[in-house]
């Protein structure tokens, strides 16, 4: 088989197979669950300190942001 | 050491720059290397006077390196005004052809001065936008400041000389005739190496980030840039046929070429516009709404399914031409199916206001990002609906083409920038506010309707040429011949123009507001408007 059959077979078989797996595999991955819990800090990100240095929600300087979303719905 | 190179390395591409200069084949070449040689005795001189001089870390007092941030800002307000006044004189020049003035032949012609325009606003403006953006949100989302000491000031001084390589270069006629990668061999490798600094300076800060998790928004523009270093080789790969010239011959040829070119020519729309803009997009708009993201598992989805679907969305540029047809229909289906992700994206943008809706009558900067997501919804499905063979017959080659990208590129990305420049100065200075708030919505209200002007005499003119094109008599003739079309469009011309002069007006009225902003001018008093309750 000539160079150009071979990529074509496995671009539209055994690549495309993977790639719509992984495709699959990300929206699964994405509600796994304590999804939600991890989604929410890491949203938050951008509404942290504007200095450099050490942060997250574990162990932060600034403390654990507000949590926006949940005081609105309760 | 580093002390003896920052003289040895400018001083001897001086001298090549100078050799080269000598030896030069065309013009275009020539200035080139004469600037080059310029630009490196400049750098060779400054290094030893400055040489064994004690550094003077002056620390900023955030933390982030904002300096080369602060330069973005200018250069893309400044890049901005040249690409759009560009654009409004072409657009004279389309619809009044005595523009194309005999004294500035062949310089100034619209065939010149055509991709010194779409360059100028794609990636002068566009570029500059994307690469402040960059090095502001990757610092701040990831709590570090920039890696690589002076390497941004290196990614930004040589963004710039590309820029100027670039467009000097198509006015002296150097050109591979490329739509959107029209410079030339030499400007192609300088842009490589500045692309993989500013690459390296992205994920080194990204890697020495205090975050646990990296932040959506650095997502999208590392994708962006990695995208493009890749489909900018691709689509460059020439032979030069001199080192001492401008000229080079493709690597691919004929349907091959095609296809390479329109794969970089769409996936520079989709990574270069819009992923790179999301990714602004998905910091700016949380930060002005002071709100996180409406859903962040939205915005996982969404990247990932924009990523995997627009990189095969190339092929619909090349309907009835002779790429085969399974490559058109592939291409045709994947741009179909990207309305589902683009559409997820801007809802996610949108519901973000959920809740705060009443800023968008307060707060003029959060209407510029919202209008923005608007034109982003409306020319994304727009976009897939133009990709249809059925409908691409009738489209492609007219004004509805241009009109399209238009809305994409004035609405989408144009106030996007405008919106992130308004967020980024007062932050960037040390000012309490924008200048003036009147301004913007002046600014906002003149870009809007030059807009609507400009999409809308598209339409017109773009369905009408189309229609034109392909009538008929009774017995199989074409009715119409090329002209007459030309001379039907004459009206639509002149109001697509309009449209380009105000948003131009809008860009200098912004740039005044930057400017007495910067300047430290107190805030003007304004009543503030507040939320009815």
């Amino acid at each position: 088989m000539d160079t150009y059959s071979a990529f074509r077979a496995f671009a539209d078989s055994w690549m495309l197979l993977a790639m719509t797996l992984f495709f699959v595999g990300v929206v699964v991955w994405v509600f796994r669950p304590g999804a939600s819990k991890q989604y929410r800090d890491t949203a938050n990100i951008v509404l942290r300190d504007d200095k450099p240095g050490h942060r997250g929600s574990s162990a932060a300087p600034h403390g654990i942001q507000p949590d926006i979303k949940k005081t609105e719905t309760a | 050491m580093w002390e003896v190179l920052k003289i040895v390395v400018p001083g001897l591409i001086a001298l090549l720059a100078a050799m080269a200069a000598n030896w030069a084949h065309d013009l275009a070449y020539q200035v080139h290397a004469l600037l080059i040689m310029v630009i490196a005795g400049v750098v060779c001189l400054y290094s030893i006077r400055t040489a064994g001089e004690p550094k003077i870390d002056v620390p900023s007092p955030t933390g982030y390196m904002d300096d080369v941030v602060r330069a973005g800002v200018i250069a893309t307000t400044f890049w901005g005004v040249v690409g759009f006044l560009a654009g409004v004189f072409i657009a004279l020049q389309l619809a009044f052809p005595g523009l194309n003035f005999d004294w500035g032949q062949p310089f100034t012609n619209f065939g010149r001065l055509r991709p010194l325009h779409t360059s100028a606003v794609i990636f002068a403006f566009g570029g500059n936008a994307l690469i402040m953006s960059s090095f502001y949100i990757v610092q701040r989302t990831s709590g570090a400041r920039l890696f690589g000491g002076n390497l941004g000031w290196f990614v930004f001084w040589g963004y710039q000389l590309f820029i100027v390589l670039a467009a000097t270069g198509y006015l002296l006629g150097a050109t591979q005739s490329k739509e959107y990668a029209e410079p030339e061999w030499y400007v192609d490798i300088w842009l490589t190496i500045v692309w993989v600094a500013f690459l390296v300076a992205f994920l080194g800060t990204i890697i020495k980030r205090k975050e646990k998790h990296i932040y959506v928004a650095n997502w999208f523009l590392l994708s962006f840039i990695i995208t493009v270093a890749m489909l900018h080789i691709v689509n460059n790969l020439s032979i030069p046929v001199s080192i001492f010239g401008s000229k080079s011959v493709q690597v691919f040829s004929g349907v091959q070429d095609a296809m390479t070119q329109w794969w970089y020519g769409h996936n520079a729309v989709g990574f270069f516009l819009t992923a790179g803009f999301l990714g602004m997009m998905y910091y700016f708009v949380p930060k002005q709404a002071e709100r996180p993201v409406y859903s962040y598992k939205l915005s996982i989805i969404h990247f990932w399914a924009l990523i995997f679907l627009y990189i095969w969305a190339g092929p619909h540029h090349l309907h009835y031409t002779a790429l085969p047809d399974w490559a058109s229909t592939l291409g045709m289906v994947f741009s179909i199916m990207l309305w589902m992700p683009s559409w997820g994206g801007m809802i996610n943008g949108l519901m973000t206001l959920q809740g705060a809706w009443d800023k968008l009558r307060t707060d003029p900067i959060m209407r510029m990002l919202v209008i923005s997501l608007a034109f982003y919804g409306m020319s994304t499905f727009e976009g897939p609906m133009m990709s249809i063979r059925a409908v691409n017959s009738l489209s492609h080659y007219t004004d509805w083409t241009i009109g399209h990208v238009h809305s994409g590129a004035l609405g989408w990305n144009g106030m996007i920038t405008f919106g992130a420049l308004y967020f980024l100065t007062p932050r960037l200075w040390g000012r309490a506010g924008m200048y003036s708030n009147a301004a913007i919505n002046w600014h906002f209200w003149l870009a809007t309707i030059g807009i609507v002007l400009y999409a809308a005499s598209m339409w017109v003119t773009g369905i009408m040429e189309g229609l034109m094109w392909r009538e008929v008599d009774a017995q199989g003739f074409l009715v119409n011949s090329f002209a007459d079309t030309v001379s039907a469009k004459f009206p639509m011309y002149v109001v697509r123009a309009l449209g380009g002069l105000m948003y131009l007006s809008g860009a200098l009225i912004m740039a005044w507001n930057l400017w007495m902003t910067i300047r430290g001018k107190a805030p003007a008093e304004v009543a503030a408007a507040t939320p009815a309750e």
